[in-house]
C-alpha cells in the first residue's frame, strides 16, 4: 500500500463521500487513487479558496467532516482563506495539501510553501507527514480532532515522495486512537448545573443567548425543549440564525450591532443571561466589559478558553451543549417570566410588522427578504454572503425549519455561492438559495462553472447596487465620504449567467418581486435573480 | 507581574512554533523560555516566564491547553517552586584582577570554566536575581559576553505537574 492509497483508504474509513479539490503536480498520486475509488465523488472547484467554502457548506449540512484537497504552493496559499473562514466558525474540516518531496523541503523549490506554518494560527491542528507509515493514524486523528470537542479545520500536508512510499504491512491499519493531550469534556459539572437551575428559579427577566455551537453540538431539539419547559425567551447570534422558527413565540431575534432591536433590548434588560454555545464576539455583544455588573451571566460552552474570554461569567459550565441541556432538563421547571415574555413579544411583533423606506425603481431589501422567506420550502437552506446582503438577510429573512449559513466569524465575501454548492451536494433534495451582493458575487462567479458541471439546482438572489454597499454605508456615516467602492466595470450579470447556460431575470420594483420569486423557485435548475437595489439603501433603514 | 508557566508537550517538530504563536498573536512578550526533554523521551518540558496580569495568563493557559500537542499546563505561583537559571559570563581578566574576580566567584559559588591570559569564563547556576547581582559585580572588570539559559522550574515538595 502506498502513502496515497493509505490516505484515500483513511478517507473511506472515515466515511468521506465527497472531496472538493484542485489537482496539481504534488497531489497527483492521491488524485490517481481516486480514479479507482468510486465511493468518493470529486468536485473540481475554480479556485482553491472555494474548495474550503464548499467543504464548509457540505459539513454544515451533512453533519460530517468536510474534505478539500489541493496542491502545494499557490494551491495551498489560495486555500488559506477557506481554512481561516472555517476556523472562525468552528466548522469540522480536513484540508489535504500536496507538498514538494521531503528531501527538498526548505530549498524553496517550485511550488513549495510552508503551509503548516502559515495556517498554524487558524487551524485546530495540522500535520506535516514525514513517513507514510504514520498516515493511517494521522487520518483517524485528524478526523477525530476536526469533529470532536469544539470542531475546526485540520490540515494534512503530504510531500510527494511520502505519497509514493510503500507502507510496512503491519502499519496499514491504524492503531487504537489515543491522543494524550486531547480529551474534550462532555458532561457539565453537577455543582454548576445546580447553580444554573437556582439562578433560573430566582430570575425575573432571564434570556437564553444561543450561538452557533447549538448547531455544531446538534442540540437544536434540546434547546427548544429547554426553552419551552422553562419559558425563557431566546435571542440568537448570527451563527444561530434559523435555530428556531422566526415566528416562534420565544424567539426574540438576533442580537448585536446589526441585530434586531427587540433582541438587543432583551439582552440589555435581562437579569440572567444564559449563553449557550456562543463566544459573545464583538459583533454580538457590543459592551462586554460592563455586562457582568448588570446581570448574572451563565456561560455553557465546550471550549473552556471561551469562558471568561470576552465577558466575565458568574456561572461557567464546560461541556457538550447537548449533554448539558439534557442535564438541565432533568430538573427544569417553568421560570416566572409571564410579564417579561409579554413585554418582549409586543416589541417583537411591532418589529416584525414594521415598514421600510422604499425607493422607486428599486426593490426594498428587507421587504424582499420577508417575501422570499415566506415562499421558501420549509427546510430550505439559505447561504448568505457578507456585507449589506448578509445583514438584511440575517435581520429580516424569516425561517421555518431551514438553515441559514453565512461566514459569521471571519466575514469572508464570496462565501455564499461555494457554500451553497457544498450544501446542495450534501442535501440534493433540499431547496438551496444563495444571497449575494454584486461585490461578493464578482469574487466567486467563476464557480458558476462548478454549479453547471455538477448539474446543481441553486437559486441565486443577487442584490445589485453597483457599489460595495456596507463599506459605502460606513464611509458615508463615519468617514469623509465614499471612496473606492464603486463597482464600475461590472458586467451584465444576465449575460454572464447565460454564458454558463443559467436562466436569469432582473427585478426593479417591489410589486414585481412576488412573480419574480415564483418564477425563480419554480424554475427547473439553477437561476439568477438580479434585484436592483438603490445605492443609498442602508441596513439601518 | 512575572508569572512562571510550566508546560508538558509532545517532543515533536513544530510544537514550539505553535506555543510561541499563541503569545505573539496576542502581542505578549515572552521574558524567558527554556525547553528540554523530560525523563520520558517523548515528552518535553517548557518553562515560560511572562510579565502580564492574571487574566492574561489565565487565557494563555487555556489556549495552551487547547493545543493538541500540549499534555499539561500549570502556572506556578510565587514561593511554591524552585527556579534556576544557568549563566555563562566572559569577563576581561589579567594578572592584576584575576584574584579579585576569584574572590567574588567563591562568594557567589560560581565556577571558572575557562581561563586565558586576558579573560575568564565563569559559570553560575542560581536564581535570576542572583545572576543579576553577579553580573553587576563583574561589570567593573568589563564583561565580554553573557549567555543565559532562561529559567527552568519545578514545584517544591513531592508534587509534580
Amino acid at each position: 500500500m502506498t502513502g496515497a492509497q493509505a490516505l484515500i483508504k483513511g478517507l473511506e474509513r472515515e466515511g468521506v463521500a465527497h472531496i472538493f479539490g484542485y489537482a496539481g503536480a504534488t497531489i497527483c498520486s492521491a488524485v490517481d487513487v481516486l480514479l479507482t475509488t468510486p465511493s468518493i465523488a470529486y468536485t473540481l472547484v475554480r479556485t482553491e479558496q472555494d474548495a474550503g467554502h464548499m467543504a464548509s457548506g457540505y459539513a454544515r449540512i451533512s453533519g460530517k467532516v468536510g474534505v478539500c484537497m489541493v496542491t502545494s504552493g499557490p494551491g495551498a496559499t489560495n486555500l488559506i482563506t477557506g481554512v481561516a473562514t472555517a476556523y472562525m466558525d468552528s466548522i469540522p474540516m480536513v484540508a489535504i495539501t500536496g507538498q514538494v518531496p521531503s528531501n527538498l523541503l526548505g530549498k524553496d523549490i517550485f511550488q513549495e510553501v510552508d503551509i503548516t506554518g502559515a495556517v498554524a494560527p487558524f487551524t485546530k491542528h495540522s500535520y506535516l507527514v514525514k513517513d507514510a507509515n504514520d498516515i493511517p493514524n494521522i487520518m483517524q486523528e485528524a478526523f477525530y480532532i476536526a469533529a470532536s470537542g469544539r470542531p475546526g479545520p485540520v490540515l494534512i500536508d503530504i510531500p510527494q515522495d511520502i505519497q509514493t512510499q510503500i507502507l510496512l504491512p503491519q502499519n496499514e491499519q491504524a492503531p487504537e486512537l489515543n491522543i494524550r493531550g486531547y480529551k474534550p469534556s462532555d458532561r457539565g459539572n453537577d455543582m454548576q448545573i445546580k447553580r444554573v437551575l437556582e439562578a433560573i428559579d430566582s430570575a425575573e427577566r432571564p434570556v437564553i443567548f444561543a450561538g452557533g455551537g447549538i448547531f455544531l453540538g446538534e442540540a437544536q431539539q434540546e434547546l427548544l425543549e429547554f426553552a419551552t419547559a422553562t419559558q425563557i425567551p431566546i435571542v440568537t447570534s448570527m451563527m444561530a440564525q434559523s435555530l428556531i422558527p422566526t415566528g416562534h413565540s420565544l424567539n426574540m431575534g438576533m442580537v448585536g450591532a446589526h441585530g434586531n432591536p427587540c433582541a438587543n433590548y432583551a439582552t440589555a434588560q435581562t437579569d440572567l443571561l444564559i449563553m449557550i454555545g456562543s463566544r459573545a464576539a464583538d459583533r454580538a455583544i457590543v459592551d462586554p466589559d460592563g455586562m457582568h455588573k448588570r446581570m448574572t451571566i451563565v456561560h455553557i460552552d465546550i471550549d473552556p478558553a471561551e469562558i471568561g474570554k470576552n465577558v466575565r461569567v458568574a456561572i461557567p459550565v464546560v461541556g457538550n451543549v447537548k449533554t448539558i441541556l439534557g442535564q438541565l432538563m432533568e430538573h427544569s421547571t417553568e421560570a416566572h417570566t409571564q410579564d417579561w415574555r409579554t413585554l418582549l413579544q409586543t416589541k417583537r411583533n411591532e418589529e416584525l410588522s414594521r415598514g421600510f423606506t422604499e425607493r422607486a425603481g428599486h426593490i426594498t431589501p428587507p421587504k424582499a427578504m420577508r417575501l422570499l422567506g415566506s415562499k421558501l420550502a420549509d427546510n430550505a437552506i439559505t447561504c448568505v454572503d457578507v456585507g449589506q446582503n448578509q445583514l438584511w438577510a440575517a435581520k429580516h429573512l424569516p425561517h421555518k425549519h431551514g438553515r441559514f449559513l453565512t461566514s459569521g466569524g471571519l466575514g469572508t465575501m464570496g462565501y455564499a455561492i461555494p457554500c451553497s454548492i457544498g450544501a446542495k451536494i450534501a442535501a440534493p433534495d433540499r431547496q438551496v438559495v444563495a444571497i449575494c451582493g454584486d461585490g461578493s458575487f464578482q469574487m466567486v462567479m467563476n464557480e458558476l462553472a462548478a454549479i453547471v458541471a455538477e448539474h446543481l439546482d441553486i437559486k441565486i438572489m443577487l442584490l445589485q447596487n453597483h457599489v460595495l454597499g456596507l463599506v459605502n454605508q460606513i464611509q458615508n456615516t463615519a468617514y469623509s465620504g465614499a471612496f473606492g467602492v464603486s463597482l464600475d466595470g461590472s458586467p451584465d450579470f444576465q449575460i454572464i449567467a447565460s454564458a454558463y447556460g443559467i436562466a436569469s431575470a432582473v427585478v426593479s420594483e417591489d410589486d414585481d418581486l412576488d412573480g419574480a420569486f415564483e418564477t425563480m423557485l419554480n424554475h427547473e435548475g439553477s437561476y439568477l435573480l438580479i434585484c436592483n437595489v438603490h445605492p443609498d439603501a442602508k441596513t439601518t433603514d | 507581574m512575572k508569572q512562571t508557566i510550566s508546560v508538558l508537550v509532545e517532543n515533536r517538530a513544530g510544537v514550539l512554533n505553535r506555543i510561541t504563536g499563541l503569545f505573539s498573536r496576542r502581542a505578549f512578550n515572552i521574558e524567558s523560555l527554556a525547553v528540554g526533554v523530560t525523563d520520558d523521551p517523548t515528552i518535553s518540558r517548557i518553562t515560560i516566564i511572562v510579565d502580564s496580569g492574571n487574566s492574561v495568563v489565565e487565557q494563555v493557559e487555556k489556549q495552551l491547553n487547547k493545543l493538541v500537542e500540549v499534555i499539561k499546563v500549570r502556572t506556578l505561583s510565587d514561593g511554591t517552586f524552585i527556579g534556576r537559571e544557568l549563566m555563562i559570563l566572559k569577563v576581561n581578566a589579567n594578572a592584576k584582577t584575576r584574584q579579585d574576580i576569584m574572590t567574588i566567584c567563591e562568594m557567589m559559588r560560581a565556577k571558572v570554566a575557562d581561563i586565558s591570559a586576558t579573560s575568564m569564563t565563569i559559570e553560575l547556576s542560581a536564581t535570576p536575581d542572583q545572576l543579576n547581582t553577579f553580573e553587576g559585580l563583574m561589570r567593573p572588570y568589563s564583561i565580554l559576553e553573557v549567555v543565559r539559559t532562561g529559567v527552568i522550574a519545578v514545584q517544591k515538595g513531592a508534587g509534580k505537574i
